[in-house]
């Protein structure tokens, strides 16, 4: 099973190059980009793991590892087998 | 006493803080190896600045799964010093030893310069040598500095007068200006609650000496000497005009 992870910085925190990519957007002359979000993306190939144990397993480890709670928040999903 | 300089792969004011703790301040000083599992007997762990790891994932992510870094965890929580200087606060953020995050400086520019800093809690065992108020021209060298702690916690950090050193102009003002990183309320350094663990984003070591342009990074090491030797019978007194004991 493929699942794939989305850790970016929560709402609440600046992201400077985020906001660095925004003004260039806008320098380019697309005025209708109102925000934008930098993050990471990280695809993570399990061995053996059913949908369930995943659902427990890829949090973790996105929690412990891949993301800081502090300043970031992530989003996951199985992109290949089940 | 005794320091411990740790070494990570990619860490690269190892030697210099090695050199400033056994040559300028000439105590007894070991390099310690990340994958021990020997802190050899020191009264104070540092972790020097650098790139652990490459930087890869978040500065200091990678650095705190460590073998060595679980004794350090333990030798903290047991009431161990141990300072952390820029890759090493990012560390000790990282592990949990001290509340918040960093995140990439407000410019998007690797800063390095020197920076003025205000001691503004003089009663720590990492700046009892110094003065509340005192202005350290020490220099800085880092990506992510951007020191950010959730509102909740920032009031903790400040309740508990957490905040050691903010970045502030040559008179020691506190402002926008001076604030290089974008770091909330100017921190620049910060300690545990209960007072054994300090990180800091600028170098002391790299202004310890006059043929490097400034001292002012002594009065950190020399405090933690001051504090650490006021346990056992100091064999070379710090000879320090203003020092305070409590």
């Amino acid at each position: 099973m493929k699942v794939r992870i989305l850790v970016s910085f929560k709402d609440s925190v600046l992201d400077p190059q985020g906001q660095t990519v925004k003004n260039a957007l806008h320098t380019m002359g697309y005025a209708a980009v109102k925000d934008v979000r930098q993050g990471k993306v990280f695809e993570l190939e399990l061995e053996g793991a059913t949908k369930k144990e995943a659902e427990t397993l890829v949090p973790e480890i996105a929690r412990r590892v891949l993301a800081n709670p502090i300043i970031e928040k992530f989003d996951w999903q199985i992109i290949k087998g089940r | 006493m005794k320091f411990g300089v740790v070494q990570f792969p990619g860490s690269n004011c190892d030697f210099d803080t090695f050199h400033a703790l056994r040559n300028v301040m000439k105590r007894p000083t070991v390099l310690l190896w990340h994958k021990d599992h020997d802190l050899q007997g020191v009264d104070c762990v540092v972790l020097p600045g650098g790139f652990s790891y490459g930087d890869y994932l978040r500065s200091g992510a990678i650095a705190r799964f460590s073998p060595l870094m679980q004794e350090v965890k333990a030798f903290a929580r047991k009431g161990g010093h141990v300072l952390g200087i820029c890759n090493g606060f990012q560390i000790l953020l990282e592990l949990g030893l001290l509340p918040g995050a960093m995140i990439r400086n407000k410019n998007l520019k690797f800063l390095c310069q020197h920076v003025h800093v205000r001691i503004e809690n003089e009663k720590t065992d990492f700046t009892r040598a110094g003065r509340k108020g005192q202005v350290l021209r020490i220099p800085i060298a880092h990506f992510d500095g951007n020191y950010y702690a959730p509102a909740r916690g920032l009031k903790d950090i400040e309740r508990h007068r957490q905040v050691v050193f903010r970045y502030c102009d040559a008179k020691g003002n506190i402002t926008e200006e001076a604030n290089v990183n974008g770091s909330l309320g100017n921190i620049a350094g910060i300690r545990n609650r209960e007072g054994n663990v300090l990180g800091l984003m600028p170098h002391p070591e790299r202004a310890s000496e006059a043929l490097l342009g400034s001292e002012d990074g002594r009065t950190i090491f020399e405090s933690l000497i001051l504090s650490l030797e006021r346990r056992k019978p100091a064999r070379r007194p710090v000879r320090r005009e203003r020092a305070r004991h409590d």
